[in-house]
């Protein structure tokens, strides 16, 4: 290849009005043992540009979707309502029962001590009656000796 | 459309879909990442897929857009581009085409270039489609994709005489 066309197409190039027919030309005579040394930067740039067409993709593609965790999550939320659900249906009554019995308990202890205070007072009545009974029968006494 | 027949229609250009997602994304897992996404996506519409004559143009857009997003998602939740992997690769070109720094430098030269160029630069001078196809990929017009192309390619060149000192012999 004469290298005053070379040097038309490079002009061509850098202008980006080559074909492609044009450019493949330019890439197989950068790519080659010869390159002028006025266009040595042309060299690194085509060469990287077919080494970079060499690389493919290894892996295989897969088209199903492995189990994602996405849908791990969606089951866990169904479950997670389930429970919950279950929970307030179990635990609901569960808990009524629980309040009622702390109500007893407090019911309870406030007849309990309702109860102690009245007993006491009855005590305190009764102290003062066997007192009452024991004055009248010393009365009651002295009277006799009295007559 | 069964799975051979979508497989004979999107396999071939596997490798430009992961080399124009490695070109944006810059890392190779990522890369890797992106392809396996986006065929994915291809096969979830692949009833649209026979309707479409160039898929292989639709893909490549596809492909720009989801990179696209991948980077902005990236720049949103802070996380830095793993540029280690690019390194190693250098190396492994190293070997493969004799110790050349320049090649390396080209590399590295269209990494710095703005977005669009880059995008460009990878579908013409590397994957060698035509600028019709391209316009339509990138969604410009063809005498925008001619100016950045040009505007690439000098860029790169300068840059590389800048360098390396080539053309003062």
């Amino acid at each position: 290849m004469e290298l005053v066309k070379i040097e038309k197409l490079v002009d061509k190039y850098l202008n980006a009005e080559t074909t492609l027919q044009e450019e493949t030309i330019l890439k197989n005579y950068f790519t080659g043992d010869f390159v002028a040394p006025h266009l040595q930067e042309y060299k690194a740039m085509f060469t990287y540009f077919a080494n970079t067409k060499d690389e493919k993709f290894t892996k295989t593609i897969q088209l199903e979707p492995k189990k994602s965790k996405k849908i791990n999550f969606k089951w866990l939320s169904v479950a997670a309502s389930i429970t919950l659900l279950f929970t307030v249906f179990v635990g609901k009554p569960k808990y009524d029962e629980y309040k009622e019995r702390k109500q007893a308990e407090k019911i309870y202890a406030q007849v309990t001590k309702g109860l102690q205070m009245l007993s006491k007072n009855l005590q305190k009545g009764e102290n003062a009656i066997a007192q009452l009974n024991t004055y009248e029968s010393k009365v009651n006494n002295a009277l006799k000796l009295i007559n | 459309m069964n799975q051979s027949d979508f497989l004979k229609v999107v396999l071939p250009f596997k490798d430009k879909v992961f080399r124009l997602a490695k070109r944006l994304l810059v890392s190779t897992e990522e890369a890797e990442d992106a392809t396996q996404e986006l065929y994915f996506k291809l096969w979830k519409s692949k009833e649209k897929i026979a309707d479409y004559k160039n898929v292989e143009a639709f893909a490549m857009t596809m492909t720009k857009n989801y990179c696209y997003d991948r980077l902005k998602s990236k720049q949103a939740s802070n996380l830095t581009l793993v540029h280690s992997n690019y390194k190693e690769k250098d190396t492994s070109l190293d070997k493969k085409v004799e110790v050349n720094d320049s090649v390396n430098k080209v590399h590295e030269l269209i990494e710095n270039l703005p977005e669009n160029q880059k995008i460009i630069i990878q579908l013409r001078d590397i994957e060698e489609y035509d600028f019709d196809e391209i316009c339509k990929m990138v969604d410009m017009k063809p005498t925008a994709v001619r100016v950045a192309l040009s505007r690439a390619r000098k860029t790169i060149r300068e840059e590389l005489i800048k360098t390396h000192n080539y053309g003062v012999s």
